[in-house]
């Protein structure tokens, strides 16, 4: 056992073993397969929703409103006679946007508190404290309270929602530093006389990158469900940007007379969410066999 | 075992200190002034002023964190500042629904997964193992408003089946109480069954690999049996767990459910509040909430020492 976890951490050990499985190891694992290939298109149709929607997503046309799903709007018209089609395009940018920022922002922020309470023990106690009363607050009801503090804005709630996301990096980070730490190399490495920095970035934090890769996978699914959450309460993205949140909320009001007000941007959401943990698996299965048989 | 039961009812201590510093400071961390947040827009001078007495947000802020915290301690959580009213009187007045639609969630999710867990477990790699995982994947990631609305256009609407919406007492009509909360339980709870199902097929994976399922197979107990008596039994320590940590998740869906079904309960008083920037009452709901959240998993904690008699402390 502990040989193999000393080999697994040299990093040139690990590249010759790792790099010529991974397309192999792809095709052993053909939902995640799908799953990238899903995501790939959600994200294209975001992208390029500019270019894909043929029509602007705020433009009102009063006398098509509430129109079901045809040829002209294929996936009808709100209220407003705007275009579902082109407005659930345009919001997988906003889904998107928050997706990678949030999990980014999380990602960093935990990796640095992380490394600082697995690191140095007296800081350790009290980072672990504010950390466990964060996660006391159920994520979505801080979120809730966080943006009720300022305007909305995209900026705010992305901050919102990384805010409860950070104290799940923060122990990952936190466990794989505090096991780390105690290996031979460490010590060995300690004694040629290593400094900090140097220790962290070549022996410590490459250990962090599969299970962080793995976590920010899953909360940017999560983000992209909170964010939809938010808005769809009032309390998001501002109400004027057509997030996918935000075209549910307003088509909850029409929910018997048209329904496909809330249903595509509602399958969109659902596919993106399911896509990206989809991939999380898949990147868990490949990254750490050890994580895919206990879960 | 006593030492231990102190020690972990001490612990839970610091965790809701911090919470109390958390919603403490989130009101006075805000960019920009709180009393102008609360007053709104067109609030003049005067008004904010006043407010800003009111909440004692002229005062230094460790004075103003002790005498909040003395308060708290006392049982008073403040007044609504939209309603003036108690804060804890408009929480004990929405907490009926809120915990009806939690309890028959945790109740179907758990009777649900726990079978789906074990099976998948038990047929690890085959066609019912891959098709529980899956669902499960998807449950997980499909929106609760999706599987809300729906289940509403599919029975109530169309088939007229269940109510639309709303919710009623269950000391006033019992019948009526039943038939309101099983719309919101299933879309709630696919999510919660699909966390539980996934926990329970993982542990139940390590478990049946054990030694003592093997004797258990071999001296020919049936296999119900040994699933469930053998397996199940020793698997149920991080089920539990994560019964409990799940709990914040159920919480947070709580709080969307009850908007799509336009159930009067904490999730909408919450959001009411915000929308109103109504602080005070903002605090008192997290502050509820975390204690709640803090409270069942340290009894879930403790609960260990009944479920696997080798857990002493």
């Amino acid at each position: 056992m502990a040989t193999t976890a000393i080999a697994a951490a040299d990093p040139a050990v690990d590249a010759v073993r790792r790099r010529p499985g991974l397309l192999r190891r792809f095709r052993r694992y053909p939902l995640p397969a799908l799953g990238v290939l899903l995501l790939a298109a959600l994200v294209t149709s975001a992208i390029g929703a500019p270019w894909f929607a043929g029509q602007d997503p705020f433009e009102m046309n009063v006398v098509d409103r509430l129109q079901p799903p045809s040829g002209d709007y294929w996936f009808g018209t709100d209220a407003y006679g705007r275009d579902i089609f082109s407005r659930t395009l345009h919001g997988g940018r906003v889904s998107l946007v928050i997706g990678v920022a949030v999990a980014a922002a999380s990602t960093l922020i935990g990796l640095l508190i992380g490394v600082v309470a697995g690191y140095f023990r007296t800081a350790d106690a009290v980072l672990m404290r504010i950390m466990d009363g964060l996660m006391a607050i159920p994520g979505i009801l801080l979120a809730i309270a966080l943006m009720s503090l300022t305007r909305a804005s995209l900026w705010v709630v992305i901050v919102a929602i990384t805010i409860p996301e950070v104290p799940r990096v923060v122990r990952l980070v936190r466990a794989v530093v505090l096991s780390v730490r105690e290996q031979v190399y460490i010590q060995a490495a300690t004694a040629i006389g290593t400094n900090f920095p140097r220790l962290m970035l070549k022996h410590i934090l490459p250990n962090t990158l599969a299970p962080l890769i793995v976590q920010a996978t899953y909360i940017a699914a999560s983000a992209v469900l909170v964010e939809s959450y938010l808005s769809f309460l009032g309390v998001g993205t501002p109400p004027e940007v057509p997030s996918w949140g935000n075209i549910i909320a307003e088509g909850r009001l029409y929910v018997q007379i048209a329904f496909w007000n809330i249903l595509f941007p509602s399958v969109f959401l659902a596919l993106m969410v399911l896509s990206i943990n989809v991939l999380g698996d898949g990147l868990r299965d490949m990254l750490d066999p050890r994580l895919a048989r206990r879960l | 075992m006593w030492p231990y039961v102190i020690r972990r009812v001490l612990a839970t201590l610091p965790v809701l200190g911090v919470v109390a510093v958390i919603v403490f400071l989130l009101l006075r961390l805000s960019p920009g002034d709180p009393a102008a947040i609360i007053a709104g827009d067109n609030a003049s001078a005067d008004d904010i002023l006043a407010i800003r007495a009111q909440l004692g947000l002229d005062r230094p802020m460790l004075e103003q964190f002790l005498l909040w915290l003395g308060q708290l301690l006392r049982g008073d959580f403040g007044k609504s500042i939209y309603l003036s009213r108690p804060v804890l009187g408009l929480i004990a007045e929405r907490v009926e629904p809120t915990l009806a639609l939690s309890l028959s969630t945790m109740a179907f999710a758990i009777a649900l997964a726990i079978p789906m867990g074990v099976l998948a477990a038990w047929r690890a790699g085959s066609w019912i193992d891959q098709t529980i995982m899956a669902v499960s994947v998807l449950a997980f990631s499909v929106p609760v408003f999706l599987i809300g609305y729906g289940l509403v256009i599919g029975l109530s609407l169309s088939l007229d089946l269940l109510p639309v919406q709303g919710f009623v007492s269950l000391t006033e009509d019992p019948v009526a109480f039943v038939r309101h909360l099983v719309l919101p339980t299933v879309a709630l709870g696919l999510v919660y069954t699909a966390l539980l199902a996934r926990i329970t097929r993982a542990t139940m994976l390590e478990t049946l690999n054990e030694d003592f399922i093997r004797t258990a197979r071999a001296k020919g107990l049936a296999e119900p049996r040994v699933l469930i008596l053998h397996g199940l039994k020793n698997a149920s320590v991080p089920i539990v767990t994560t019964i409990g940590t799940g709990l914040a998740l159920l919480i947070g869906g709580v709080v969307v459910t009850e908007s799509v079904f336009a159930i009067p309960g904490i999730g909408r008083l919450t959001i009411e509040a915000v929308l109103q920037r109504d602080y005070p009452v903002i605090q008192g709901v997290i502050l509820a909430i975390a204690f709640v959240y803090v409270l069942v998993n340290l009894v879930i904690d403790l609960s260990y020492t009944l479920l696997d008699p080798r857990i002493r402390y």
